[in-house]
């Protein structure tokens, strides 16, 4: 017999768990397309009833920041403190600030 | 379910610090020690990934080795209900193996090259799926001792270093609870029964019991490589440590079903606050792990023949996949 040396491809699942909140991550299947990895990823990630909704992406379609260059990437916020209420020192007495 | 001797290393795993890495190492093992996650690009010691893959590999084998016992008594479950539950554990089950196979994908193997070996027979999985399940009572068994004892062992591998690993496990143990719950039942039943029934179900606690003591692996004193599993933060509990939290928690549920513990030398220990019990028999734990169990051939050959009876399904799949793609190109 011929071997299949083809793979399904990776996809990434993203899964809202109600109505308001946002698609988050929840883990990553092999499908042969993208109406299948949508049914795998409600047999594998919505079992118990965890989403209303399924975002599937082919995992080579993602586009990553690099950990290596997560200093300098994120290094613009570091030093501005102002950006959060908290470096304000705003007198006791005044209220509802 | 998880499992033993899976996180003994192999030669390829021991760790060889070397001058080129030293700094790199010495800040991977910093965000270690600060309980900080490492993720997949980030950089990781060599041994560290390979121990990584085969032992987060080794586990999903585990759990898709473990569908075959309990699948054994679907089509034999004695209610509708029964029936029902055990296809869900099942399932779960299935589904285990796949959210650890996409763990152990991200360190940059291809799942295909991890179900290769377990079906060359290289790759190790839990010697306990290698023990046979003769009565139904021996559904109930696994579901409150196999997955109580992989309970046990996975708890801890929820705060493992690595990422998706502990991620996986997370998602795990919240359906684990289930499964132990669901055996317990069994066994409540059987045990609440006919003579018949409680004899059923103290056969399968013979049976269950001195395996289930072995899943969480060698003993310390025998546990070559665990020193390094527990400087990386993989391992955060020791076999014997886990053992003793089993054999403590599971003695008074054996009482309440009023079964008896196939251990002559079981014993409270008031002073140290702990069950006492007897000595493993560990050559038969390493001929099951050799591949002398009872059912190791035939869960392998049950493997094979569902991976290659699959396969047009998979070519299909993939034959399909690719004339859609092709009609929507040349209509655009």
């Amino acid at each position: 017999m011929e071997k299949m040396q083809r793979d399904w491809p990776l996809w990434e699942v993203f899964i809202r768990s109600k109505a308001g909140l946002e698609h988050k991550h929840a883990g990553s299947l092999h499908a042969a397309d993208a109406t299948m990895a949508i049914e795998h990823a409600r047999d594998l990630y919505t079992r118990r009833m965890e989403g209303v909704s399924i975002w599937v992406v082919k995992s080579s379609d993602l586009v990553a920041s690099d950990p290596g260059e997560g200093a300098s990437l994120f290094e613009p916020a570091r030093d501005k403190v102002y950006r959060h209420p908290t470096f304000y020192d705003i007198p006791d007495e005044v209220k509802n600030l | 379910m998880y499992t033993q001797g899976l996180d003994q290393l192999g030669r390829s795993e021991l760790h060889v610090p070397t001058a080129e890495t030293a700094a790199l190492e010495q800040g991977f093992l910093a965000r270690v020690d600060r309980e900080e996650k490492i993720e997949p690009k980030d950089w990781m010691p060599a041994a560290y990934r390979q121990t990584l893959i085969r032992q987060i590999s080794q586990h999903a084998h585990s759990e898709i080795v473990g569908m075959l016992p309990e699948g054994n008594w679907i089509t034999r479950a004695p209610t509708l209900k029964r029936k029902a539950v055990l296809i869900a554990k099942v399932q779960d089950e299935g589904g285990h193996g796949a959210y650890l196979y996409s763990a152990a994908e991200t360190l940059g193997v291809a799942r295909s090259d991890l179900i290769d070996q377990l079906l060359a027979g290289t790759a190790k999985y839990s010697s306990i799926f290698n023990y046979p399940t003769v009565s139904w009572a021996d559904v109930g068994a696994i579901g409150w001792l196999v997955d109580g004892a992989a309970i046990m062992n996975q708890i801890p591998l929820c705060r493992c270093s690595y990422g998706p690993y502990a991620r996986a496990m997370v998602r795990i143990c919240k359906e684990e609870s289930f499964h132990q719950r669901q055996g317990f039942e069994i066994m409540l039943t059987l045990a609440r029964g006919t003579r018949e029934q409680r004899a059923m179900a103290q056969a399968a606690l013979d049976r269950w019991w001195w395996p289930s003591l072995m899943m969480f692996g060698p003993s310390d004193v025998d546990s070559k490589h665990g020193a390094q599993s527990t400087r990386w933060k993989i391992k955060r509990v020791s076999n014997d440590d886990l053992r003793q939290k089993f054999v403590d928690v599971t003695v008074p549920q054996a009482d309440f079903l009023g079964l008896k513990v196939p251990d002559p030398d079981l014993a409270w220990d008031a002073a140290g606050q702990h069950y006492r019990f007897g000595t493993i028999d560990w050559t038969e734990f390493n001929e099951v792990l050799k591949g002398n169990g009872p059912c190791n051939h035939e869960r392998l050959a049950a493997r094979r023949r569902a991976h290659e009876e699959g396969a047009w399904v998979r070519e299909a799949a993939l034959a399909y996949a690719d004339k859609q793609r092709n009609r929507q190109a040349s209509a655009a």
